[in-house]
């Protein structure tokens, strides 16, 4: 594409903090300008670049709108686009460069002025795009396209698994073929681990997809890096997924903190949660037992006065961990610790997914995740401490994965869970989450502001778009772009990660060419060649 | 085709030699003082009596055609005259186009010329002399006098209907508080 078929029009009005006016060229039709795409603005001394946020149709004269011209003659129609009747559309500026050798070099940084008026302003090229974005490197990651874009939008997976991250998105809007492709991007570019909560199987070993085969998932594609952990050894086996470690969890490592996460999931009363704590105080690790071994007697009557539960309370206490023990995974002493393996892996820089198989209750889900992530977190808090104090090595950067991240992270359990903790902290203990949601406005408002980069695909109840936008400036503009978002395999990206927000398609994600790409063996032979070459031809290629 | 009998700044008359050899309503025609070559754009015409204030009388009621008319008093061709008037819209000199008013009016007796079609081309480069028919005050109207030149310079064009939707663009911003005057044009000059 020239720079002729790239123009759009003109600078006309605008504000730093409302965006800018542009008015269209004549010649460039109002329907093919798009909301959430890229242009460039020439300034006299610098370039802007900028989403456009609005399109809209202007008239020179109201008459002109009062009493329409014969448009369906072409000629008329042809002389008065761009002069009495024009397109207008709305820019948010985002970054700007300098034309001088010294910003050059610097790179695109924060707008602070607008374009002058008249400036010229084009469609943005894609080297345009890779200036702000940078290259596919050993360090960026193509997660996607712009919108009607061919380049390639790259990702410093480095940069952001330093914070904690979110995708959302409503059902079947491609949450989980995001999540899978961030997460092949990080075994093939960050030096982060991952631990992975998949509550519906998606992540390990297949995935579903929607009016087609199966798609592969990590380990098909990193056989070495990746180890999947079960709860359902059954399922599993059945799925025809090869596992490496089948998950028991035993009563005694179930904490208080686990059952108030699950208050409402099990129906208990504040009170209950208040009596499981009563009953820990007395028994300690086997206060879950101990419950469950009471029988209706004198003796418990008495244990439960002494512990000023009352009797209605127990009983609802009793009912909700009936459910418990109902999960097939749960026994009264676990065979093995699986938090030790879990780190066993992690440590040895393997990557670890957890099937939830048939157990894809939310119950089975809360309790689990929550569980060994609090006992995880708290060793990789221990190991970072002592390193901070002796100079010994650090945990491996750690990134959690979890789905239905509401029910953890809700305002009335954010203050007090693990992954709340992990949330607000950011990277203090060298652990960040990665999020999953469908209904981002069930999250704590604080955590959601802690998220350093956010993703998000079609949104469309409005309490969800402004709990994702809540704190990012220029909201009501990326508002119209995330609302106009197609209903699949589209998404909205900024934050931290991002030097601006961008509308992309994500990749295509499960043909044989993306599982080449994606497992990272055609990089491998990308660089072999070359290596090749170089051998061949001397060092000459690198000026 | 004839010369200058009345001249100012702005626009000069002109008599034909002929009596109705009159150029086209809205035609490109140019004339010369001296070193500046003026050009301009046929505004309007008449064909009268030579004595001012007197009409020539209704003939032909015996006769069986007009050209009869016309046969039968000879004369008639020596006492009827044919004028039309220029308004000035660009110059040359020193061989340099220029898109606006010359420094002094034609002269008097000066010869006036129909432009050649590579003239015309070369004068329709600029659209500038849009704004000054526009606000010229002529018996005819506006629209009528620029869809008539515009449609006589499309003819010079080799892509014609480019020119005038250029022409069209042009008006649409001259006219944009006007809408049904530039309607009046559009409808004139549609290709
Ligand atoms: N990047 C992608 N590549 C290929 N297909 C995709 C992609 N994103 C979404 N899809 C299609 O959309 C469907 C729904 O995506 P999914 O990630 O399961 O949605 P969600 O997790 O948000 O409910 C998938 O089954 C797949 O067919
Ligand atoms: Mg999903």
């Amino acid at each position: 594409m020239t720079q002729e078929d790239n123009r759009l029009g003109i600078v006309v009005s605008g504000s730093l903090s409302k965006g800018i006016e542009v008015r269209l060229d004549g010649a460039a039709s109002v329907e093919d300008v798009v909301v959430g795409r890229y242009v460039t603005m020439e300034g006299q001394r610098r370039r802007f670049f900028g989403m456009i946020t609005d399109v809209g149709l202007g008239v020179t004269d109201q008459r002109l709108a009062l009493n329409p011209p014969d448009v369906s003659d072409p000629f008329v129609a042809q002389v008065l686009a761009g002069t009495s009747t024009y397109g207008i559309f709305h820019v948010t500026p985002y970054l700007t460069i300098g034309g001088d050798v010294a910003s050059l070099l610097e790179g695109p940084q924060p707008v602070k002025t607008v374009p002058s008026h008249f400036s010229a302003v084009n469609l943005a090229s894609d080297q345009d795009i890779e200036l702000v974005f940078g290259k596919e490197d050993s360090e960026r990651f193509w997660i996607g396209n712009p919108l009607d874009m061919e380049t390639k939008i790259c990702l410093n997976l480095e940069e952001l698994v330093k914070r904690s991250n979110g995708i959302f998105g409503k059902s079947g809007t491609g949450k989980t073929f995001l999540t899978r492709i961030l997460l092949c991007g990080m075994l093939q570019k960050s030096k982060a681990v991952n631990l992975v909560f998949d509550m519906h199987n998606e992540y390990g070993w297949a995935g579903t997809r929607e009016g087609g085969p199966p798609v592969k998932a990590l380990k098909q594609l990193f056989q070495s890096k990746v180890a999947i952990f079960t709860l359902d050894e059954a399922n599993s086996r059945r799925r025809g997924v090869s596992t490496d470690f089948v998950v028991r969890i035993g009563y005694d490592e179930i904490e208080p903190e686990d059952m108030a996460l699950l208050r409402q999931t099990l129906n208990l009363t504040e009170l209950a949660i208040g009596a499981v704590y009563e009953l820990h105080r007395k028994f300690g690790r086997d206060w879950l037992q101990a419950a469950l071994d009471l029988k209706d007697s004198d003796e418990t009557g008495a244990l439960l006065e002494e512990l000023k539960i009352h009797e209605s309370t127990f009983q609802n206490l009793k009912r909700g961990l009936a459910n418990i023990r109902r999960l097939p995974f749960i026994e009264p002493h676990a065979p093995d610790d699986v938090v030790n393996r879990i780190l066993d892996h992690l440590d040895r820089g393997i990557n670890v997914v957890l099937e939830f198989g048939r157990y894809r209750d939310v119950t089975a889900y809360v309790l689990v995740a929550n569980m060994l992530t609090r006992r995880i977190y708290a060793q990789y808090q221990a190991r970072t401490e002592k390193a901070d104090a002796d100079g010994s090595a650090k945990p491996q950067p750690l990134v959690i994965t979890i789905e239905e991240a509401h029910k953890f992270l809700n305002s009335e359990v954010a203050g007090q869970t693990t992954f709340g903790m992990i949330a607000r902290e950011m990277r203090k203990y060298n652990v960040t989450l990665l999020v999953i949601d469908q209904r981002p406005s069930g999250i704590d408002e604080e955590v959601m502001s802690q998220l350093g980069t956010k993703i998000t695909c079609l949104l469309d109840n409005e309490r969800d778009i402004d709990s994702v936008l809540a704190g990012v400036s220029g909201r009501s503009e990326l508002k119209a772009v995330l609302a106009k978002l197609s209903s699949r395999q589209q998404a909205l990206i900024f934050g931290h990660a991002v030097p601006m927000p961008v509308a992309f398609q994500p990749r295509e994600y499960g043909s044989a060419a993306s599982y080449s790409e994606f497992s990272g063996s055609a990089l491998e032979a990308g660089k072999q060649a070359e290596k090749d070459i170089e051998e061949l031809w001397g060092d000459s290629g690198a000026s | 085709m004839g010369e200058v009998v009345e001249a100012s700044t702005a626009d000069f008359v002109a008599q034909c030699y002929e009596l109705y050899q009159l150029p086209p309503l809205g035609s490109l025609v140019k004339t010369r003082d001296q070193e500046v070559e003026l050009y301009g754009v046929v505004c309007n015409a008449t064909t009268a009596g030579l004595e001012p204030g007197r009409r020539p009388i209704a003939r032909g009621r015996d006769e069986a055609t007009e050209e009869a008319v016309y046969q039968s008093s000879p004369q008639l061709m020596k006492l009827l005259r044919s004028e039309f008037s220029v308004l000035v819209a660009a110059h040359r000199q020193e061989g340099k186009l220029y898109h606006y008013l010359p420094p002094k009016p034609a002269r008097i007796h000066s010869f006036v010329y129909q432009c050649p079609p590579a003239e015309v081309k070369e004068l329709s480069q600029s659209l500038d002399f849009l704004t000054v028919l526009l606000n010229a005050r002529l018996p005819v109207s506006p629209e009528e006098l620029i869809a008539a030149c515009l449609r006589h310079m499309g003819q010079a064009q080799e892509d014609r209907r480019a020119f005038l939707v250029a022409a069209g663009k042009e008006l649409a911003v001259l006219l944009g508080d006007e809408p049904n005057r530039l309607r009046a044009v559009l409808g004139r000059i549609k290709p």
